[in-house]
């Protein structure tokens, strides 16, 4: 045994040199007084939780998961998965009947979809968004997703041997979104990957990646997906394909959140688990090309999600919106919208989601861009209705962009 | 202007000190305390802080283990928030004698400590930190106690009980009439100022220092110091009290208090001289963490916060050169009959667990002196802060929901606590963000428990005690200090004088994070706020 040859600690809490720039950083502190802040609720709680689960605050749950505190830290302490670790072992509170309704996308998917139209036109109603506001204190001014008639899985079901035919093959872990609300993003990705030669197949049955489930204290459901997830990619994988996704957050979820906060490996299949645009990316640096039309003209704004920033890999997506000729682009600053996936939809929430998002919004305003670039769905929702404008995921500009 | 004349005066302001001026205050008596540095300075903050339930001496010393286990009762009674109730293990690993486990359990019983010898595999599951090669396993009732909160709230209840407080204050000389001391002169070590203070009866309680003191007063009594060396690791990697079930050594006890760890002790005899200034050596450190990661192998990995040594105020019964075999038995000598001087007692010997014992024989024998007939009471009236047995319960009386800087602030005030409940929102700003200490409890300890500098405000709130080790609330708490001492200049030497002295607890564990905590705040306060 070498003594103190080094020293570790859980996410690396004692490594926390005080210096408070995740602190400096943190958006919910900006907007709320009652958040502790990163460092407090991180590593400086820790240990005082450590000496007694009593000093357990239950202000934690004001924190978005955003990770911007885990970017920032110069010291490699994993901030956000401590709060989240501390919310997971200690936070006794019960999840409410909402937050219950909020976190089961899966379920409330399969739900709406085959009464979409109706489904659709209920939520958009003044009196339902009313009722929703008093009995479930889910905020009246957001505006619903929409939930489309046909699901991704079946579109694509229908297309496996037209699929099977191209030379090469990944695997497409669409999430709950792409599935009920929008299978455009999921043809998209298809259309590009397509004209790389690259054939899309599902997943052997994915469930939703659980992000929302952890956030909303269902923790021991998201590990029971993690297991079911892991073991899909492992086969996936293991038949030699890669794996790419079209949201930021699920993909954090699958490589990161499963091993640190959730306690279930996935070592063997997190490496070959992509967002799309860095899969892409990477095949036109070995030598694929795509062509592009020479009619588009667009002005696009790009946001980069929180989360797609823990991941490191905004600049993949980036590169490829610039590699489209007549797309003039602008990169937005590094902030957050707000939104944090369910966070924003509660009630008590609103304000603070709101005054999150409102330095980014004015950016919007300000380039006032065509489309507004971003691959994160709930950045999407949040951006859309405060600002007015149109969100697209990059890999859509793409394949807009594209000559067939 | 201050009384100058008391029925005793009591030199030495640790725990025995501070306990006895309570015994006696609450006796009725008009008592002086005389410290020359700060409260717990001595031996009396430099120990593990451990509640020991007597089971450590139980073999070698059964009138010891006695007395802990009973004085180990009391003080959850009385000093409940001073009091971590953890209990602690005793475990045999490999190396050590099993057979050694029955002869243990037996004297712990004999002496009437609750010892229960439990499966490894269950004191694995009570504490998973535990060297799960362990063989055995005893389960005691052995405990955390700050030694500094406790000895705060002596000093506060003998002053609440008309006590008077000189600190920062050191002895120059007694006064003597004949063979009758009938008081001392003193000094004021921080404005220079002297004055005399008369009494019928004197007690020193200076530990290890009561050599000297008596000696000026013309008396020897045999001490040798013993030195002790412990480390600080930077949070609770035990949930329980480990020991070594063997024969006491070094290295075998790992405590865990308030947000730290800490494991130790060394022993090594020292001259003198040295007793003022003691330095842990590489190869204090080198075994403190050799034989720590026997308890618990996650203290090779873990974090080291500091690294401090005491002096054990031994007094000389044999000549064992360790120090190891010496009764740690209480001493109480009146100088009258033992050497022809009136008015002069010596309270030694001892340890911080029986400081409330060797408190009541001293002042059974200043009564005796001064011939007042009047029962101890301090084995059942709480400690000021203590009315409440568990920090919940505080902190639930006082805040509809409390915020983690207000559950701190219960465990560490107790009921006190109450004191800060209604401040606003400049009070509830944190000072200490480690320990999450307010402007409201610093204010409050600077109100009430006699604060003159930085350091002696860390040793009642525990600022500068936490990870940072002063890098963030030291400068905070300086302009707190400042404005109540209306003085910046002296505060800004204060300042330097105690980041000096928490690098000198980190210096022997310098390296790792806590060598880049230290440079980063060596940037802070040089290059940003030009100190």
């Amino acid at each position: 045994m070498k003594l103190q040859e080094y020293t570790e600690s859980k996410y690396n809490f004692e490594e926390c040199m005080k210096c408070t720039v995740c602190t400096a950083y943190c958006p919910v502190l900006q907007v709320n007084p009652l958040y502790p802040g990163p460092k407090q609720a991180g590593p400086d709680g820790e240990r005082l939780r450590l000496k007694d689960p009593y000093f357990f605050n239950y202000a934690l749950k004001y924190c978005m998961n955003c990770k911007r505190c885990e970017v920032v830290c110069p010291s490699g302490v994993k901030v956000a998965d401590l709060i989240q670790a501390a919310r997971i072992k200690y936070d006794r509170s019960k999840p409410k009947l909402r937050d219950r309704i909020l976190a089961s996308t899966d379920f409330m998917g399969s739900l709406a979809r085959p009464f979409a139209p109706v489904v659709n036109g209920v939520t958009g109603l003044g009196i339902t968004k009313t009722a929703l506001d008093t009995l479930l204190k889910i905020e009246r001014q957001r505006t619903f997703p929409r939930y489309s008639a046909r699901s991704f899985e079946a579109w694509l079901r229908r297309r496996e041997k037209e699929q099977a035919a191209f030379p090469e093959q990944v695997s497409y872990f669409h999430g709950c979104y792409v599935n009920y609300n929008e299978p455009k993003l999921g043809k998209d990705l298809v259309k590009v990957l397509n004209a790389l030669g690259v054939g899309v197949r599902l997943l052997e049955k994915e469930k939703c990646c659980g992000i929302a489930l952890i956030t909303n204290g269902m923790s021991e459901d998201a590990t029971r997906h993690a297991r079911h997830n892991v073991s899909v990619l492992r086969k996936a994988v293991s038949e030699g394909r890669k794996v790419v996704t079209t949201s930021s957050s699920c993909t954090l979820t699958l490589r990161d959140e499963y091993p640190n906060l959730l306690g279930v490996d996935n070592a063997d299949v997190r490496d070959a688990l992509l967002m799309a645009t860095r899969y892409i990316f990477e095949r036109i640096e070995a030598g694929a090309q795509l062509r592009f039309r020479t009619d588009y003209h667009r002005k696009v704004a790009y946001h980069v999600p929180c989360h797609m920033e823990r991941l490191g890999w905004g600049i993949f997506s980036e590169k490829l919106l610039r590699m489209i000729p007549g797309l003039e682009f602008t990169l937005l600053d590094s902030a957050c919208c707000g939104m944090a996936g369910t966070y924003g939809f509660k009630k008590e929430n609103y304000a603070a989601s709101q005054a999150v998002g409102a330095p980014l919004f004015e950016q919007i305003r300000a380039v006032s861009p065509d489309i507004v670039a971003c691959d994160c769905e709930t950045c999407k929702w949040q951006i859309e209705m405060s600002t007015g404008y149109t969100v697209q995921n990059p890999v859509s500009i793409l394949a807009d962009a594209l000559d067939e | 202007m201050d009384a100058q004349e008391f029925d005793v005066i009591i030199i030495g302001g640790g725990i025995t000190g501070a306990g006895t001026q309570r015994d006696c205050a609450m006796r009725g008596l008009r008592t002086l305390l005389i410290e020359r540095s700060d409260i717990a300075t001595g031996a009396t903050g430099r120990n593990h802080g451990l509640l020991h339930s007597g089971a450590r001496y139980a073999v070698n010393d059964p009138e010891s283990a006695e007395e802990c286990i009973k004085e180990n009762r009391i003080l959850r009674r009385i000093a409940a928030h001073c009091i971590d109730e953890t209990d602690g293990l005793f475990i045999t690993l490999p190396e050590d004698d099993l057979g050694y486990q029955q002869t243990f359990v037996d004297a712990c019983r004999k002496a009437g400590i609750d010892a229960e010898i439990i499966d490894p595999e269950l004191a694995c599951r009570l504490d998973p930190s535990v060297n799960p090669q362990l063989t055995g396993a005893v389960k005691v009732p052995d405990g955390s106690v700050d030694p500094f909160r406790l000895c705060a709230a002596n000093m506060l209840d003998a002053k609440l009980h008309g006590g008077q407080v000189r600190l920062h204050t050191e002895v120059t000389g007694f006064l003597r009439e004949g063979d009758t001391l009938q008081g001392v002169r003193t000094r004021n070590r921080q404005t220079g100022e002297t004055a005399d203070y008369y009494a019928p009866v004197i007690v020193n309680a200076c530990g290890i220092w009561g050599q000297p003191v008596a000696r000026m007063a013309g008396v020897d009594i045999g001490m040798y110091p013993a030195k002790g060396a412990l480390l600080v690791f930077a949070h609770r990697v035990n949930s329980l009290v480990i020991n070594r079930c063997r024969k006491p050594s070094n290295a075998d006890i790992l405590v865990p208090g308030d947000t730290v760890c800490i494991i130790g002790t060394t022993s090594t005899r020292i001259p003198f001289e040295e007793c003022d200034n003691v330095a842990v050596t590489p190869d204090e450190v080198n075994l403190l963490i050799t034989e720590g990661a026997k308890l618990a192998p996650a203290l090779s990995s873990t974090r080291i916060l500091r690294a401090y040594a005491g002096v054990r105020p031994l007094v000389s019964v044999d000549n064992d050169p360790t120090g190891r075999n010496i009764s740690r038995g209480i001493v109480c000598l009146d100088h009258e009959t033992r050497d022809g001087l009136k008015g002069f007692i010596t309270i030694t010997g001892g340890k911080l667990m029986t400081y409330r014992l060797m408190a009541e024989i001293a002042t059974d024998a200043v009564c005796r002196k001064l011939g007042v007939e009047k029962a101890c009471e301090t084995a059942f009236r709480p400690l000021p802060g203590s009315e409440e047995r568990s920090y919940e319960a505080v902190a639930q009386k006082i805040w509809e929901s409390p915020s983690t800087a207000q559950k701190a602030a219960a465990a560490r005030m107790g009921t006190s606590a109450a004191r800060i409940s209604k401040n606003d929102r400049f009070d509830k700003a944190l000072i200490c963000e480690c320990e999450e200490v307010s402007v409201g409890e610093i204010n409050d300890a600077i109100d009430r428990l006699e604060v003159s500098t930085l350091t002696d405000l860390r040793r009642r709130t525990r600022i500068g005690m936490g990870t940072c080790q002063g890098e963030f609330c030291a400068c905070r708490a300086a302009g707190l200090l400042a404005k109540a001492h209306g003085c910046v200049e002296k505060e800004r030497s204060d300042l330097a004088d105690f980041l000096q002295e928490r690098w000198k607890g980190n210096f022997p564990i310098g390296w790792g994070d806590t060598l880049r905590e230290a440079e980063y705040t060596q940037w802070v306060y040089k290059h940003v706020l030009g100190l």
